[in-house]
């Protein structure tokens, strides 16, 4: 079993540093989308606040598999052909987005509201409130699941196998077809998921204690 | 209508002043007037509006009708007639010249009792982060708390930090002070250290318009009295008159027998 492994882990680890990219990219646009547009969601003007709702309902409702084979499969149809890697990516990214703006949104509201009528009335403009006041107080709730929405995306990169994208377990389908051993490189697979996503849980307990200091 | 002593334009102007939510009319109609220096506070029975008059003046709630001026500049609007709401920086600026302390304090948890206080030198006054300190410094040593300083809200009694609250708000060295049942939320022995400070502050002649429920401090603490009720101002003068026993005002008089009765004053 374990030779099988040291012959797998040439095959694999391209596939392993395709994973990590595919997560990397995804979590950190997403983010910054996320973020932007739950902000919108929270304080925007009702044209701003419609679409953004609308989107985040519509995209959560959706499986990621479906979400994924549409951008891959459906949007060539409308002029827009993407390689796998980038399909996978924006289907990922899409998905994210709507999680993360429910993330930013949860813990925006988590703030009591007096917080911003005291940022207001010390006469602090909109952004500054949000950046001094607002922001400290939310980001303790939006760690944890933003942290856990992390290894999502790590876990859920595992379908971009399916657009044909050379990842980890893409990787590992390969080595299986040749070797005719499923068991022992299942479960290796397994073992380096489980190693990113301990290592990242790890870590956000990790932030989660840094901001455990702010009580009402 | 008030009368200002100075006789000069009052530091406080509100004129017709209406405002709904949805369709409860909160203010009916409000005039009232602060002049410098002096003491206002507004007391009568819940969902009266004092609470959002309060909240006008600021403009943490829009009012719909009617004008707030400070110092002769309207609050929330760039010009009466249009209604043209104010920029966002513009609105900062304009709040910046009023303080408020807060019925729940809201101190911001995530910052020591002087960062609270000097968040706001620092960002909206512009002082450099020493100046602003030794400012903060001052006004905790004022309001007893300067072993304080370092703490972080959810250290303190409440007291202690209504006290910071009522630090915050002044030493932004605000036109007027606007305080909004700042202890409401309070134990009944941590009451007195809070109004104390609130004395003093008078004493100095820092102007303030005052929603409470407590008639002592009312009573001790203003130049004149304003009783809210149904969201119009129903009596006005000051507390010798107010509180008389020959009050002709049948609201107030069943108002203030109700309150007696309660708190045996």
């Amino acid at each position: 079993m374990l030779d099988q492994i040291a012959y797998a882990i040439p095959f694999l680890l391209p596939g392993l540093l395709v994973t990590i990219e595919v997560s990397l990219i995804t979590v950190a646009v997403s983010s910054v989308i996320g973020v932007v547009l739950g902000v919108g969601l929270v304080y925007g003007p009702a044209w701003l606040r419609w679409p953004i709702r609308g989107f985040s309902d519509i995209i959560r409702g959706i499986p990621i598999l479906v979400l994924l084979f549409f951008v891959y499969y459906g949007l060539p149809l409308t002029g827009l052909n993407l390689q796998s890697f980038a399909a996978a990516v924006l289907g990922l990214t899409i998905f994210k987005v709507a999680q993360v703006i429910e993330y930013v949104r949860g813990a925006i509201e988590s703030v009591p509201r007096g917080q911003m009528d005291a940022a207001k009335a010390i006469g602090l403009p909109f952004h500054e409130r949000l950046a001094y006041v607002i922001a400290p107080q939310a980001v303790r709730r939006f760690l944890p699941p933003w942290l856990n929405g992390v290894t999502d995306a790590v876990k859920g990169s595992a379908l971009i196998s399916l657009l044909g994208v050379g990842d980890l377990l893409f990787g590992i389908q390969k080595v299986v077809g040749r070797t005719y051993d499923p068991l022992a490189l299942y479960c290796f697979g397994a073992l380096l998921y489980f190693v990113m996503n301990y290592a990242l849980s790890i870590a956000s307990r990790a932030l989660e204690r840094r901001f455990s200091y702010i009580r009402e | 209508m008030a009368a200002t002593s100075t006789g000069t334009t009052p530091l406080l102007r509100i004129r017709a002043v209406q405002k709904s939510f949805g369709s409860t009319h909160v203010l009916r109609g409000i005039d009232l007037d602060v002049a410098r220096g002096e003491v206002v506070s507004i007391i009568g029975p819940s969902g009266g509006g004092k609470t959002t008059l309060l909240r006008c003046v600021n403009f943490l709630e829009p009012y719909e009708q009617g004008s707030i001026a400070i110092d002769g500049v309207e609050v929330g609007y760039r010009d009466g007639e249009t209604r043209k709401r104010r920029s966002e920086r513009d609105l900062a600026r304009m709040r910046a010249e009023t303080g408020m302390v807060f019925q729940l304090f809201n101190l911001f948890p995530h910052l020591t009792a002087a960062q609270n206080i000097t968040l706001g030198l620092t960002k909206v006054r512009g002082l450099g982060h020493a100046e602003a300190k030794d400012k903060a410094m001052h006004w905790l040593r004022r309001v007893g708390l300067a072993d304080k300083a370092e703490r972080l809200p959810s250290e303190l009694s409440g007291g202690q930090q209504q006290r910071v609250g009522i630090a915050r708000a002044v030493a932004m060295e605000p036109k007027i002070l606007l305080l909004d049942e700042i202890t409401s939320a309070l134990d009944p022995e941590l009451i007195g250290e809070v109004l104390d400070v609130v004395l003093a502050l008078a004493a100095d002649g820092m102007t303030m318009l005052t929603v409470t429920h407590e008639i002592g401090f009312a009573r001790d603490a203003s130049q004149r009295i304003v009783f809210m009720a149904d969201g119009t101002i129903s009596a006005e003068g000051p507390p010798a008159e107010i509180f008389s026993s020959n009050q002709s005002n049948e609201r107030l008089r069943s108002f203030l027998g109700r309150f007696s009765a309660a708190h045996r004053l």
